[in-house]
């Protein structure tokens, strides 16, 4: 990863940490906490950005830290228009780091007008926008009364400055007023250089006081003012070596200092040479300093996590997988051969393969609070935009979900609630017309239900018009018109291609393609989405449902003729037999009695027409899909499987009934099994020769 | 051998797919195995011939004779799997590809490949890169990505030339 990458990642995750600061500050204006956590994520783009040279970066951002900076000394109130502006300067940063990535440069103008609007909101405040070089000292955060500060005032004249009468000499009694004044560095013009004034200043009125002296002559020349140590701060009791002050003078550079240092003795040797000190003393004080050094250096970074790219990740769930694979096999073996004295190491190798295998994919795990942000932001933008007022409620943002999933969710989401924006919540007149708040609500929740993670997207708007969309289904022959119609199942058929019951196409949504693209997304991630709830007036509810992983998962392994099959032990509920007594109690129709209920079942044998004889007893697995229990039949249950998913491959996307494979402990290929899929292919099957008959 | 010639050349592998000569360049044959125990995905076309387990990774095989409308293979101790890298429609995969026998590698430059003739061959050229002469034989140089990614069979002579043929 080189610098540019670095800080791109870095700046990325500020950034996402910026907006969700700026978000809940908009409804907790007066939290400085806040504040300062914004202020502290501008301030860090703005330090790397400028350690890394990408200087647009840092002189727009350093603006922005400025007018941060006047709200947190509580000089500038937070308001709308404020938050408004910094979300504006932070999609103009995203941008400008877009731009260095090699994408197109914002427009100038956009910058510009951001940094226009925040120096008229904080004009109240004290100071205009710092003109600050970025990069170089940080600018501090005001003191304003606390202790005494050293300050290097730099001036240089432009051909204006000596236009409007006065001098330098001026300034540096202006200057004297607020505290010691010592002229470092008066160089006369020459060709070259110009008149040059360096200032050290010392005073206890902060920097906008110094700045204040300076603001008339601010336009006819360049103007610095840079903190260099306060006394009442930290690093202020540390005397400031020599070459870092000639370096952060720019006087020379670290390499040629680097250099000039090379050439020097260091001091223990020096003194050991004069015969002042012995050897062995200077090694002993030597190694205590670097003992003091050490500790205040791990008291410094309290580590709590480490940045790890994904695709190492990757290949520890893959290594892992194969673990689990070849772990199988061990215990196949170790079970066969039967010796006691290897059963038990065997053992203990499957319970930390079992332990291992859950630590690393909970590595991958990631609290899904961390895509809120967004969802808020757009809330925010597109409730702006449609002139409707619109809270987001989040719930369970610390359930955890892999971060494939999470990533994979984002788009989904976005359009769910972009639908629920545009048609489901009504304008504030309407609302109140209807008994309802002016203010719509959107409720996004996730939690966890066995196997799997829940999310929901609930609205409080007007619910789904369910006869305009049987009307639609029916008129696009999704749904036939004469069939006794489910609610639930006219409300689903918003799933289907081409169908939109917007009544006029809008910039957000309406164009009938979406909701399609949501359920194929989410059916990618092995989940499923449907319309739980939609009461008219009341607002509507949209569900999916998500496994919690896509690598491992436990599985049933059984056996039909010659392949193995796997299904996913979350959907299993129990395994029964089924012998020719029970095939003639209902006269080969496919259905069983299983504790008193009907159960339909389909054979595995029948519907992958798998040739050979099938057994005179063979197994059902019932399994529960939508809270419907059916049976698959097959010849052998052989028992729990930790299955490895793998993809049955590009030529096999079409698989029908199978959701992918896994290789099993003797090197075979098993399949397993889609249930949801294959339950509903056989039962179109079956209406389709009912219906040639 | 010039530099020119070098730069110009190809390098292809030969093989059998029933009686006839084939060949495909070998910067996309991955490698060639023996036919092992094969898992049959079921409810899909009889030349997608299954999956294999190739060192813990799950790949498909076609029989690729019975996808160019030939009949199915007969399974013998020549037959064999070339596993090739194909661009799928734009992803690089991974495919075994069941022939009769594999041949050998030969360095064909473009003067020994003739263009399809349009006509008369009875062949689909759409599946074909050209025609290499190699001594006296021909062999049919198949473009591998679009014979495995294409849907159904890619049949390679029309159906009248086939009852002509019998």
């Amino acid at each position: 990863m080189d610098y540019s990458e670095i800080f791109q990642e870095e700046a990325g995750e500020l950034l996402e940490e910026l907006e969700t600061g700026l978000l809940e500050l908009e409804s907790d204006p007066e939290n400085l906490d806040l504040v300062g956590r914004i202020f502290r994520a501008m301030h860090t783009i703005k330090g790397s950005g400028a350690m890394f040279g990408f200087d647009d970066i840092a002189s727009f951002t350093h603006h922005v830290e400025s007018a941060l900076d006047q709200v947190r000394d509580g000089r500038v109130k937070v308001t709308h228009e404020l938050i408004d502006l910094i979300l504006a300067a932070r999609d103009h940063i995203t941008s400008l780091m877009a731009a260095v990535a090699g994408g197109e440069p914002p427009d100038p103008a956009s910058g510009d007008g951001i940094v226009a609007g925040l120096g008229h909101l904080v004009a109240g405040g004290e100071t205009p926008p710092a003109d600050d070089p970025p990069g170089g000292k940080d600018v501090p955060p005001q003191s304003g009364g606390g202790g005494m500060v050293h300050y290097r005032v730099s001036v240089r004249p432009g051909p204006e400055f000596f236009v409007h009468g006065g001098g330098v000499e001026d300034v540096v009694a202006g200057l004297e007023k607020l505290g010691d004044c010592t002229v470092l560095i008066h160089q006369d013009a020459d060709d070259k250089t110009g008149d040059q004034w360096e200032i050290l200043l010392t005073t206890d009125r902060g920097e906008n006081a110094v700045r204040d002296e300076l603001i008339f002559i601010e336009s006819a020349a360049e103007v610095g003012v840079a903190e260099l140590a306060r006394e009442d701060g930290p690093d202020f009791c540390e005397h400031k070596r020599l070459g870092e002050i000639l370096v952060a003078r720019g006087e020379v550079d670290r390499e040629q200092l680097r250099v000039a240092l090379a050439a020097q003795k260091p001091l223990g040797e020096l003194l050991v040479d004069a015969g002042l000190v012995a050897p062995t003393r200077v090694k002993a004080a030597l190694a205590e300093q670097q003992l003091l050094n050490r500790s205040a250096a791990k008291a410094h970074k309290a580590v709590d996590s480490i940045r790890v790219a994904s695709d190492k990740l990757d290949r520890l769930i893959n290594l892992v997988g194969e673990l689990v694979v070849t772990q199988a096999r061990l215990s196949d073996v170790a079970a066969q051969t039967g010796a006691a004295a290897l059963l038990e190491p065997v053992e203990g190798i499957e319970l930390l393969t079992a332990e291992l295998r859950d630590c690393v994919l909970n590595i991958r795990m990631l609290p899904i609070g961390t895509s809120f942000a967004r969802f808020r932001r757009l809330v925010r933008d597109l409730s702006a935009e449609l002139g409707k007022e619109i809270a987001l409620e989040t719930a369970g943002a610390e359930t955890e979900l892999d971060k494939n999933v999470i990533d994979q969710l984002a788009d989904p989401l976005v359009h769910l609630i972009r639908n629920s924006i545009d048609h489901g919540l009504e304008p504030p007149d309407e609302r109140l017309a209807a008994g309802k708040s002016a203010r719509g609500t959107i409720r996004l929740a996730a939690r966890h239900a066995g196997g799997n993670v829940v999310i929901t997207v609930t609205d409080d708007g007007r619910g789904l018009d369910v006869d305009a969309i049987r009307d639609q289904a029916v008129a696009r022959g999704i749904l036939r018109a004469d069939d006794d119609l489910v609610e639930h199942d006219i409300l689903n058929s918003i799933f289907v291609p081409g169908l939109s019951t917007a009544r006029e196409v809008t910039s957000v949504s309406g164009r009938g393609v979406g909701m399609d693209v949501v359920k194929s997304t989410i059916e990618g991630l092995k989940g499923t989405v449907e319309v739980s709830r939609s009461v008219a007036g009341q607002g509507m509810t949209v569900s999916i449902i998500l496994p919690l992983t896509l690598a491992i998962i436990d599985g049933l392994l059984v056996r039909a003729d010659e392949t193995s099959f796997v299904v996913p032990l979350s959907e299993v509920e129990e395994c029964v037999e089924l012998g020719p007594e029970e095939i003639e109690r209902f006269h080969g129709r496919q259905v069983i009695s299983v504790r008193d209920q009907l159960v339909p079942y389909v054979r595995l044998r029948d519907f992958f027409e798998l040739p050979g004889e099938r057994p005179e007893i063979e197994q059902i697995v019932i399994v529960e899909v939508d809270g419907i229990r059916s049976g698959l039949v097959l010849d052998d249950v052989i028992g729990d499987h930790q299955t490895v998913i793998k993809s049955l491959g590009w030529a096999y996307r079409n698989a029908e009934g199978l959701s992918g494979a896994t290789i099993l402990g003797n090197g075979e290929v098993a399949l397993i099994l889609d249930v949801p899929e294959l339950l509903s292919r056989a039962i179109v099957e079956e209406e389709g020769t009912i219906g040639c008959n | 051998m010039s530099e020119e010639t070098q730069v110009m050349s190809s390098q292809y592998l030969t093989f059998n797919l029933r009686d006839e000569s084939f060949a495909i360049e070998i910067v996309k044959v991955r490698e060639v195995l023996d036919v092992a125990s094969m898992t049959r995905i079921p409810r899909m076309p009889d030349y997608m011939s299954g999956v294999i387990n190739l060192r813990g990774n799950v790949v498909p095989v076609m029989d690729l004779g019975l996808k160019l409308g030939m009949a199915p293979i007969e399974k013998s101790r020549n037959t064999c799997i070339m596993i090739v890298e194909i661009d799928a429609e734009g992803v690089l995969v991974q495919m075994g590809a069941i022939t009769d026998s594999v041949q050998m590698v030969v360095d064909l430059v473009p003067s020994d490949i003739e263009a399809v003739p349009k006509m008369g061959t009875g062949l689909n050229t759409g599946f074909i890169e050209g025609m290499g002469h190699l001594d006296d034989k021909f062999l049919i140089i198949l473009d591998i990505d679009r014979v495995l990614a294409s849907e159904g069979k890619a049949v390679l002579r029309d159906k009248a030339t086939i009852a002509a043929a019998e």
